[in-house]
């Protein structure tokens, strides 16, 4: 249980994908600009997240290492992961269209994200097993939701702050991060006890 | 390398049955117009046009909620393709965003003005100063932005300027009530009535 815990604890804090990793910093500066958007992103890359790491995860035990193809890991989680995102997406549509508006549009959007596939990938490096697996799949998502809706709160003020106009725009905001992302490194050593 | 090629082959295949079956059976029936502008939309999903999204924007532009020429992504291309679809008038590309909903404040052009008094009886907040003859002017503090003394001007000197935002007045948007908005009147209703009393009192 306490093992548990403590992988949770690494990804969202010490081992964040957005600031310590820096995976999935597209949708991170893209889509960042309002709390509503952001937060719309973080519910649907926790929900893909999630997702994705138990359908990877079952793919490679199932499939890629009985045929000993592992070769091809990367472009069936790719496979795997679209597929598996696409078909949520239309049941999503069907069955509760108020779900859908909060994450019909950014489903596919993030589908192809990087931190999606790194975490398939990382689970398998880290030999995880499926529960361990799902729990950092899920882990990552807290953690990049976490930043989202940190970093999204922090751009909302930033955009009317009088800022130097050669920092207006991108510039102020990949500082923030920058500044964010030193913050974050204050985390490191809090999962001692992990493996 | 066989394998790898049949496995995938196998996988391939097995999806796109599944994600075509699916298609057909969790297909949902939605306005066609709304589908049209939503293609012709850049699908940027940037939120330029104050909607959350390209599907959003799409069906607002539908209902007739919002003009055609809200998205910079699409430029005046799509502006031209939009009101062919429509047939309606294209617009130049607006790039102000949610325009002029903020709060405003009235600014006395100075060299304009010709120290009637008029507008300083008109205010109803006493937040213009001067004298007979003599040049008037707003305190930006006391202003509510009512536009009460724009109409009395006889030079037209007085302008409404929407406050800029900066970080001392910028504040989180207020809640919205959509479902409990019976219940946020009564509370304010309630609240209402006990000063009413109390100031009786």
């Amino acid at each position: 249980m306490n093992e548990y815990f403590l992988l949770l604890v690494s990804t969202i804090f010490v081992n964040n994908f957005v600031l310590v990793k820096f995976l999935g910093l597209c949708p991170f500066m893209g889509s960042s600009r309002k709390l509503e958007v952001a937060t719309g992103m973080a519910l649907a890359t926790t929900f893909v997240l999630t997702l994705s790491s138990a359908s990877s995860y079952l793919v490679n035990t199932y499939i890629l290492l009985p045929l000993e193809i592992e070769y091809l890991r990367t472009i069936a989680f790719i496979l795997v992961i679209a597929a598996v995102v696409n078909f949520t997406e239309m049941v999503v549509h069907k069955t509760s269209p108020m779900l859908y508006q909060v994450l019909g549009m950014f489903l596919p959007l993030i589908t192809t994200n990087c931190a999606v596939l790194g975490v398939a990938l990382l689970n398998v490096q880290t030999g995880y097993g499926f529960f361990e697996s799902v729990l950092f799949g899920f882990g990552a998502a807290i953690g990049f939701s976490l930043v989202m809706i940190l970093f999204a709160s922090i751009r909302e003020r930033l955009a009317v702050a009088d800022v130097p106009e050669i920092f207006q725009g991108a510039p102020i905001g990949l500082i923030t991060a920058g500044i964010m992302a030193i913050a974050f490194l204050g985390f490191a050593g809090l999962d001692k006890g992990l493996h | 390398m066989i394998t790898g090629i049949l496995a995938f082959v196998a996988l391939a295949s097995f999806f796109g049955l599944v994600l075509g079956l699916s298609a057909v059976i969790f297909k949902v029936e939605s306005s066609p117009v709304v589908d049209q502008i939503d293609t012709l939309l850049p699908q940027t999903q940037c939120g330029q046009c104050s909607f959350a999204g390209c599907h959003q924007y799409a069906q607002a532009i539908a209902s007739g909620d919002a003009p055609i020429n809200k998205c910079p992504p699409g430029g005046d291309n799509l502006i031209q393709s939009l009101a062919d679809l429509l047939d309606v008038e294209a617009l130049p590309l607006d790039e102000t965003e949610a325009a002029h909903s903020g709060p405003i404040v009235a600014v006395i052009i100075e060299d304009t003005c010709i120290g009637c008094t008029l507008c300083i009886q008109a205010c109803p907040v006493d937040a213009i100063l001067g004298a007979a003859k003599q040049m008037h002017t707003v305190i930006e503090n006391e202003c509510t932005g009512c536009e009460l003394c724009v109409a009395p001007c006889p030079v037209d000197c007085i302008e409404m300027i929407p406050i800029k935002q900066t970080i001392s007045n910028w504040r989180w948007p207020e809640p919205q009530y959509h479902t409990n908005n019976q219940a946020a009147s009564t509370i304010y209703t309630t609240l209402d009535q006990v000063l009413a009393e109390n100031t009786q009192a």
